[in-house]
């Protein structure tokens, strides 16, 4: 079996988004491709070794809330201090109680792999980011890097 | 109950840990020996499927087992 190749962008930097591509990446591994990830802007923080990440409801009408709060609870009310720690809370536990692997855990399953790992270098320039903030293994790059990899894929997703 | 050479209980995680716990379960077996899955999660009946077609291990056996979900995996 030739190996297949899969190539993610991820851009998003809260804890809901950061699932699809560690599951994605960990999975198509698993069942034998070839994975490079490329992280840019807000997706840079999910390589930080120590991910601070939450889920906000401000903006996020789909979002199912405790109590059916969703339902009746005003939406600037989701602005309140301290909503946005009480939600991630809520939801990572609710992951635990799930059985649903936690961002950290799915991420070492990719560095397990070998999925490739590339950070933007413009956006960690642009937000003077720490590069030894970062998770080991992680390269540096640009866009043509990324198409290096991604112009020899058979999927190639954004997210 | 056909034999199997190694056991892995899944039961209480979902995807996609069942596939990645398999797949790691099967990195260190032999070729032809095989993997007994429980798993409690739903999605893993499909999944395992998937899994098999594509990466060639052959699914031999998935059934449901007092609310459990059963595989024999054969690593080829």
């Amino acid at each position: 079996m030739s190996e297949k190749k899969l190539a993610i962008i991820a851009t998003k930097g809260t804890l809901d988004w950061g699932y699809p591509p560690f599951i994605l990446a960990s999975t198509a591994s698993a069942l034998g491709y070839e994975v490079e990830i490329f992280f840019t802007f807000y997706g840079l923080q999910l390589l930080k070794k120590k991910m601070d990440v939450s889920v906000s409801p401000l903006g996020n009408p789909g979002m199912p809330m405790p109590m059916a709060m969703d339902k009746w609870f005003p939406v600037l009310g989701t602005a309140i201090p301290g909503m946005q720690s009480m939600m991630t809370m809520m939801m990572k536990n609710k992951m635990k109680s799930k059985g649903v692997a936690s961002l950290e855990e799915l991420r070492e399953l990719c560095v397990e792999a070998e999925v490739r790992i590339i950070a933007c270098q413009m956006t960690v320039d642009l937000f003077d980011l720490d590069p030894k903030a970062f998770i080991d293994g992680v390269e540096f790059g640009g866009a043509a890097l990324f198409f290096e990899f991604a112009g020899e894929a058979d999927i190639s997703l954004f997210m | 109950m056909a034999d199997f050479d190694q056991e892995l209980d899944a039961s209480g995680l979902n995807c996609p840990l069942p596939i990645l716990r398999a797949k790691k379960a099967l990195a260190g077996m032999t070729a032809g020996q095989v993997l007994h899955i429980i798993a409690t999660d739903p999605g893993a009946v499909k999944d395992f499927e998937a899994f098999a077609k594509q990466t060639g291990n052959e699914l031999m056996e998935s059934k449901e087992e007092g609310g459990k979900f059963v595989f024999l995996m054969k690593k080829n």
